[in-house]
């Protein structure tokens, strides 16, 4: 005998009481609920530096806690002293214009051959953005920085490529590995590869 | 009857997610109750204030379209 049949309460009115209650419930719960995500970031060029730090210090402007992991070529985006480069090679899909819209009527596979290219894309890229009103790496991390965004820097990138650690901004919370990273991505709401 | 706007920002020119991140500072600065006036030219802005407001819990009074130039009214809540 358990209870619920001890009050002679019938399993339908139950049922739809239980389905009320629960909904109210779990509403009540993600309202109370700060959302969060997590980030990977793996890749240490301009054109892939926008993706973290813009959904980053957006998800921040939302009310959300946001924590990122820089691995590999991604801790590039924690150096104090950024020089982020983009290249047309093996990226096909990168649309070759000058600052003034013009396109560059070569294949990028060909100009990616050409010596020194790839500062002549870096900058032009740079200037664009900047026509446009396209805020900087710089100006993101910053935002990012004042918005409370985590900051979790791989320590085994650090080994791996001889970092020193000096050679990053301070702002980094923790050097760790990814048995630290994951409990707090099992958590998070939204998590993101980059 | 007009809306007392406590605070402009003008948010012309910037490109996502500049509107969206300026917007949460002025939102800030100001008291609940009151109200910024927010104006950008990114044609995103529409549709992400929207959303902003949604996720923020502030109230998105009007969004209209003047040349352009999207002029948002936002009470803080």
């Amino acid at each position: 005998m358990n209870a619920v049949q001890d009050i002679n309460l019938p399993q339908d009115s139950l049922d739809e009481w239980f389905d009320q209650k629960f909904d109210q419930k779990m509403a009540e719960r993600d309202a109370a609920k700060t959302p969060s995500m997590t980030i990977i970031a793996t890749k240490g060029t301009l054109d892939m530096a926008y993706p973290p730090f813009i959904l980053a210090s957006t998800a921040s402007a939302l009310g959300w806690d946001v924590s990122i992991f820089f691995t590999f070529y991604g801790l590039n985006l924690l150096k104090s002293d950024l020089d982020l480069k983009v290249t047309p090679l093996g990226n096909p899909a990168m649309p070759m214009k000058l600052p003034n819209g013009a396109e560059i009527p070569m294949p990028t596979s060909v100009m990616a051959l050409l010596p020194g290219f790839e500062g002549l894309a870096s900058s032009m890229m740079k200037k664009t953005m900047q026509n446009k009103g396209i805020a900087s790496i710089e100006e993101l991390r910053e935002l990012c920085v004042e918005a409370d965004v985590k900051m979790v820097a791989c320590q085994m990138t650090v080994d791996l490529f001889g970092y020193g650690k000096e050679e990053f901004i301070p702002e980094i919370k923790e050097w760790v590995g990814a048995a630290s990273f994951l409990p707090t991505a099992l958590k998070a709401d939204v998590n993101l590869f980059v | 009857m007009s809306i007392e706007i406590a605070q402009t920002l003008d948010a012309r020119g910037l490109n996502c997610p500049l509107p969206i991140l300026r917007t949460k500072k002025a939102i800030a600065q100001i008291e609940t109750g009151q109200v910024l006036e927010m104006t950008a030219t990114d044609p995103g802005s529409l549709k992400d204030i929207e959303s902003f407001c949604a996720q923020t819990g502030n109230e998105l009074l009007s969004a209209s379209q003047q040349g352009s130039d999207y002029v948002f009214q936002i009470r803080k809540h």
